[in-house]
């Protein structure tokens, strides 16, 4: 059963059974059983939609709790781009990151300038690739999984340069093991993380044995505590400030931030669950074949509507775009030496570990005779039911339950409207136990006549 | 994964073989902001029964293609779905023009489609082609005048 890790668990103490959830999960993957929310492990893919619509808290991301990374000889923070847009518009990345510092790690890195890297490399991948078009961008692990999951025609699309927070670990622990004189397994790499798929991807990830990242902590729980340490830190100009800002890595916190900073005419950016399976419907049709790169974002506006954000989206998302703007118009360019990048593109630095295997989900049945049977009694069980999407029965759709009662892991009978036929057939055997029995012959003759007189 | 089940008219029909999974899905001509939501549920089907990946990818855009065809031609049509062991056949039936040059119609480029279904990105002269090169066996049968019908079909492998 724990085939797969997921960064989602239901605290039962504090589920009520509510089910937001249930209709809230784009993939169907919840259900309610006695009264309790649980995870169908192998259809969630851990967008994290149902943490935020939780009104009791009771789903709580598997992030690392801040304050406990101490196992580690020489921790460094890697914070996403997000981070930076969780605050005042006159807070600049350089003051978050002396904050982070102030917190008691031993380091905090700017994960922006190596998403400036990773950018020109998939500048370079995009020139000389000659495959079917569009390339897919690999950087939420809630879309890889989606199309690992559902849409595995399209799994050869996915860029396969790797994440700049894999790629950041990975020098960070080389770099620090010489300086320090450690071992790399005595620095921990922490992930600051908008989402709590990104614990996944470091537990689990999707195309190679072991992440260089040794934790996530959640933006939500370490802004608190960073607020009131960046209270007393000296404040240089804010224009001093802008110049160590990398234009090309600040854009990776939102939606099309990745194509504007390239200026990629030709592609498109979409967010949110529902419009990416619509993209992605077109796209496997091959309605998109002109387009050459698409951003893809299970949370609205990108990274910056992640559930374990802690400003509004859309705020945080236009402080991000008028930092570009900013930075556009100051002409400010602090990003990576792109002559650096193509050699070291050419050294394949940029490279992914593994290969991204699709990950179909389970048919009803492995044998198609069986499974051409079982999809038709769901159909007929369907059509037996009243197609409201109550959800009264635990599954989030009619369909669902239909599907549910043919795997065996639900009953007909859970069906609320099954209950009136229910209460019929009871009534029934209870008249004919009554009619066997001698000593009820009075109450049986009393039965006769209620049942007469409605008749 | 039945993420988006479609609120569109499903029509039940007699299953009477007990290993053919049929469904009739019922498309209206004109309706365009519907298009490709039969398509969806049958590719969502195909995976549920677990057709080969490859096979439901060409399934997809053959079945995209013809719902295609009625909502931009025709006045009304119908998508049958079966699948058995052995196959996956896609049946179109449609009332509508029907198509005067079989063998025209067929050659890649060749369209009669109007100044609008152009501007929205439709009738490149791709649909039937298209179908032709994704599925095993096609077959086109029209009256000029009273309406198409389409037989596509797809061999499954006996085994996975």
């Amino acid at each position: 059963m724990n085939q797969y890790f997921h960064s989602i668990r239901i605290d039962p103490e504090k589920c009520n059974g509510r089910m937001k959830c249930l209709r809230m999960c784009p993939t169907q993957a919840i259900r309610v059983r006695d009264g309790k929310a649980m995870i169908i492990e192998e259809k969630c893919i851990d967008c994290g939609e149902c943490i935020t619509v939780c009104p009791h808290n009771a789903i709580i991301p598997l992030t690392d709790p801040f304050g406990e990374s101490s196992r580690f000889r020489h921790t460094v923070v890697m914070p996403s781009p997000a981070l930076y847009a969780q605050f005042g518009r006159e807070i600049l990345p350089e003051k978050i990151l002396a904050g982070i510092v102030k917190l008691g790690l031993d380091d905090a890195y700017d994960l922006a300038f190596t998403c400036g890297e990773v950018s020109f490399a998939i500048q370079e991948y995009l020139r000389e690739y000659n495959g079917p078009k569009p390339l897919i961008s690999n950087v939420c692990p809630t879309i890889v999984r989606l199309i690992q999951v559902k849409y595995p025609a399209l799994i050869d699309q996915v860029i396969p340069i790797d994440t700049p927070r894999e790629l950041a670990a990975r020098e960070i622990k080389k770099k620090k093991s010489k300086t320090l004189g450690l071992r790399e397994e005595d620095i921990g790499i922490f992930y600051l993380t908008p989402c709590p798929v990104k614990m996944i991807s470091i537990k689990q990830p999707a195309e190679k044995g072991k992440s260089h990242i040794d934790g996530a902590i959640a933006i939500s729980d370490i802004y608190g505590p960073l607020l009131s340490a960046m209270e007393d830190i000296e404040k240089r100009s804010y224009q001093e400030a802008l110049k160590s800002i990398c234009i090309l890595g600040i854009g990776w916190a939102m939606v099309g931030g990745i194509c504007r900073t390239l200026r990629l005419k030709n592609s498109l950016a979409v967010s949110g669950l529902n419009e990416v399976l619509n993209v992605f419907d077109d796209m496997e049709r091959g309605k998109l074949k002109n387009i050459d790169f698409v951003e893809a974002y299970s949370c609205h506006q990108g990274c910056v509507g992640g559930s374990l954000t802690v400003e509004n989206l859309y705020i945080s998302y236009n402080k991000i775009l008028k930092l570009i703007e900013t930075l556009e118009f100051e002409q400010i360019k602090a990003c990576p030496d792109i002559r650096e990048v193509r050699k070291l593109y050419k050294e394949n630095y940029f490279f992914i570990e593994g290969k991204l295997e699709p990950r179909p989900l389970k048919p009803l049945d492995k044998d198609l005779t069986k499974a051409i049977r079982k999809r038709k009694e769901k159909e007929q069980i369907n059509e037996s039911l009243p197609k409201i999407d109550c959800g009264a029965c635990g599954a989030p759709t009619c369909l669902a339950f239909a599907e549910d009662v043919v795997k065996g892991e639900a009953e007909l009978s859970d069906c609320i409207f099954n209950l009136p036929q229910k209460f019929t057939e009871l009534s029934r055997e209870l008249l004919e136990l009554l009619n066997k029995s001698a000593i009820a012959r009075t109450v049986k003759s009393n039965i006769n006549k209620t049942l007469n007189n409605k008749d | 994964m039945a993420s988006r089940e479609s609120a569109l008219p499903v029509q039940k029909i007699a299953m009477t073989d007990e290993n053919v999974f049929s469904q009739r899905f019922e498309i209206r001509g004109g309706d365009f902001s519907n298009a490709g939501k039969r398509s969806t549920s049958i590719k969502e089907i195909l995976q549920e029964i677990g057709i080969d990946p490859s096979i439901i990818i060409r399934a997809s855009i053959a079945s995209y293609e013809a719902e295609m065809n009625v909502v931009m031609y025709a006045q009304r049509g119908t998508l049958t779905l079966s699948v058995t062991p052995k196959k996956l056949h896609f049946k179109l039936e449609d009332e509508g023009p029907g198509i005067e040059n079989i063998e025209l119609a067929m050659k890649e480029g060749f369209s009669t489609a109007t100044e609008r279904m152009r501007e929205m990105g439709f009738g490149a002269g791709m649909g039937l082609p298209n179908i032709k090169k994704n599925a095993d066996k096609f077959e086109v049968f029209s009256e000029p005048g009273k309406g198409t019908s389409l037989d596509i079909t797809f061999y499954l492998n006996e085994t996975e």
